[in-house]
């Protein structure tokens, strides 16, 4: 990867985060280079869920959730007082494990966040759905379906239709929590494809078990880990993927990348 | 398998065949259990329906159910009128003033216990509803009596009894079903679902109206109809407030009877013909609730496809 100055699309600094009285993770603090892919690496139960969605306050669903630290976005903190949630939520989208359209049709599906924001007109509606589906890989295997239910499509294929969910609303980051991991070989192949052509205008953060796919898609890399059961997950090592994965600094993030995790 | 009347059995053998005749033997319990149970539903039907009969015979299917002629003569019962339309109507123009209430409201509760409420708080409004399931008939007919009669009677200046009292009440007996049946859909949706929303940058109260009760649509519609099925049936509660005029219902205020009111206003000094008309009401009571039940099976059935 060539040096040159990235600018920083959101930082997060010194990031703790409780359920009720458990500490999930721990002064966390790391960097998401825009259009750049960042990859959360680490074993089960490391808080990496849980950190993502400290990104776009999706833990504010949760009741008894504790936040300490900053998110920044664009230099704004996302948990200062009076931050305004729905807005961050348009601005940093996410794609979840396991695809969860809405048992609506195709073309509701991805007309669901235009419409939330007020677009009512049908032509409008029609170019961003057509648009949407396009950038999601999508288009050809649905432009004659779009009436159809959702949910009626392949594992893989309603994946692809949550991305376009997602990028109808136009949003500057996208979360992946895992986003292959109820998926086949062929739709991860796809997706991760997708995910490098996205790059050019998103910046996305993708959470995920699979080493290779780290390796493959992302530019940057952070490593948790929880090092004994009970406490909290702590990140252990960030940077280049490419440094990080040849030549780790950190022992146990080679143990981790090399398999070598009891 | 099962060994016939060998006399050299092996013990496994012999074992096998003891559990197998016990397994045969609580099927035979249960059978006769299924087949009592529809049995009695059967005969039900077919004494309703042979009781029914000479009233249908007798005065033809418009005279009995489309004539609002309700005459009946006790002492000869072969001289009265018995047209049961004011009663049908009286019962499809309570319940459905009751569904009108008691349908926003028990969706509304369910929606406040599922997502808005804190779990502390669901707790105690889910206790609530529960105690209200509890209540007898009689004691909410009679709450009705003495709170909600006087109440319409000064607001409308009628005499308080009527269709809208006997609404009112309904509303209370069919809450508990539709607000606990509801709740129980929403609980049951994906969280995926209410996640996908929210994280598209929906409120709320958009993530409610445009996911969640539109995903939960055919539970919540079966819901309505088992309270609606609980609003129909009722007696004792619609009696105490309906008036029991014989007069078909043209304002919400004004006396009536429904088919069940009707019923347990006469039996006692039916006879004859008379009776026999009741009990084409009852028959009408019963195709009504078939209705309502099949209804239920195709919207489950489709659930199930989807
Ligand atoms: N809603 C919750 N309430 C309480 N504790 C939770 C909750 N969600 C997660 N945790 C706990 O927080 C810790 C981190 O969980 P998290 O789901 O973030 O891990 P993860 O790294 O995403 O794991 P995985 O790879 O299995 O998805 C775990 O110990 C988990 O048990
Ligand atoms: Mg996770």
């Amino acid at each position: 990867m060539p040096e040159e100055a990235l600018e920083n699309k959101m930082v997060i600094k010194d990031l703790s985060m409780y359920y009720t009285d458990f500490k999930a993770i721990e002064d966390v603090t790391f960097d998401v280079p825009a259009r750049r892919i960042t990859a959360l690496i680490g074993p089960s139960g490391c808080g990496k869920s849980t950190l993502v969605r400290c990104l776009n306050r999706m833990n504010d669903l949760i009741e008894g959730v504790r936040v300490e630290g900053e998110v920044v976005l664009d230099s704004e903190n996302v948990y200062q007082q009076g931050f305004d949630t729905i807005g961050l939520r348009r601005r940093v989208g996410m794609v979840f494990q396991r695809p969860n359209p809405f048992p609506k049709s195709i073309y509701e599906n991805v007309a669901y966040g235009p419409k939330l924001v007020g677009i009512k007109d049908k032509e409008e509606l029609d170019f961003i759905v057509e648009d949407s589906l396009k950038k999601a890989a999508l288009w050809h295997e649905v432009k004659t379906i779009l009436r159809e239910s959702g949910q009626n499509l392949s594992g893989g294929q309603q994946q692809r239709l949550c991305i376009a969910r997602v990028i109808a609303v136009q949003p500057e980051v996208i979360l992946f929590d895992e986003p292959c991991s109820a998926i086949d070989p062929v739709a991860t192949q796809l997706i991760e494809d997708l995910m490098a052509e996205l790059k050019e205008n998103f910046t996305m953060v993708i959470v995920t078990h699979n080493m290779q796919q780290a390796a493959r898609v992302s530019d940057f890399t952070a490593f948790m880990l929880v090092q004994e059961q009970g406490q909290p997950g702590r990140l252990i090592e960030y940077g280049d993927t490419n440094t990080m994965f040849t030549n780790p600094s950190d022992e146990r993030t080679e143990r981790y990348i090399t398999g070598r995790f009891g | 398998m099962r060994a016939r009347g060998g006399e050299a059995v092996t013990g496994a053998c012999f074992k096998g065949h003891a559990f197998a005749d016990r397994e045969n033997r609580v099927k035979v319990v249960m059978l006769a259990c299924a087949s009592v149970a529809i049995l009695a539903i059967l005969l039900i039907f077919l004494f309703i329906f042979r009781e029914s009969l000479p009233s249908i015979r007798e005065l033809g299917v418009k005279n009995l159910f489309f004539s609002t002629d309700w005459r009946p003569n006790v002492a000869d019962p072969k001289a009265g009128h018995y047209g049961m339309l004011t009663f049908i109507w009286g019962t499809l123009l309570t319940t459905f003033g009751a569904m009108l209430i008691s349908t926003p409201l028990g969706i509304g509760a369910a929606v406040f216990i599922d997502q808005v409420a804190p779990d502390s708080m669901a707790r105690v409004v889910r206790r609530g509803i529960e105690l209200l399931a509890g209540i007898p008939s009689v004691v909410i007919g009679w709450f009705g009596l003495i709170l909600l009669v006087p109440a319409i009677a000064r607001v409308t200046g009628t005499s308080g009894y009527g269709v809208a009292a006997a609404s009112l009440v309904l509303v209370v007996m069919a809450l508990p079903t539709i607000t606990t049946l509801s709740a129980e859909t929403l609980k049951s949706l994906p969280a995926e679902l209410k996640e996908a929303s929210v994280a598209m940058g929906a409120t709320r109260w958009q993530t409610i109206y445009k996911v969640l009760l539109p995903s939960a649509r055919e539970g919540l519609l079966i819901a309505v109809i088992l309270g609606m099925g609980r609003a129909i049936g009722e007696t004792m509660a619609v009696q105490m407030v309906i008036g029991n005029a014989r007069a078909f219902a043209v304002s919400p205020f004004a006396r009536t009877s429904t088919l069940t009111t009707r019923i347990v206003t006469d039996t006692g000094e039916a006879s004859g013909i008379f009776r026999s008309a009741l009990f084409a009401q009852a028959l009408v009571l019963l195709l009504i609730a078939m209705v309502l039940i099949i209804l239920i099976r195709v919207i489950s059935r489709k659930r199930e496809a989807a």
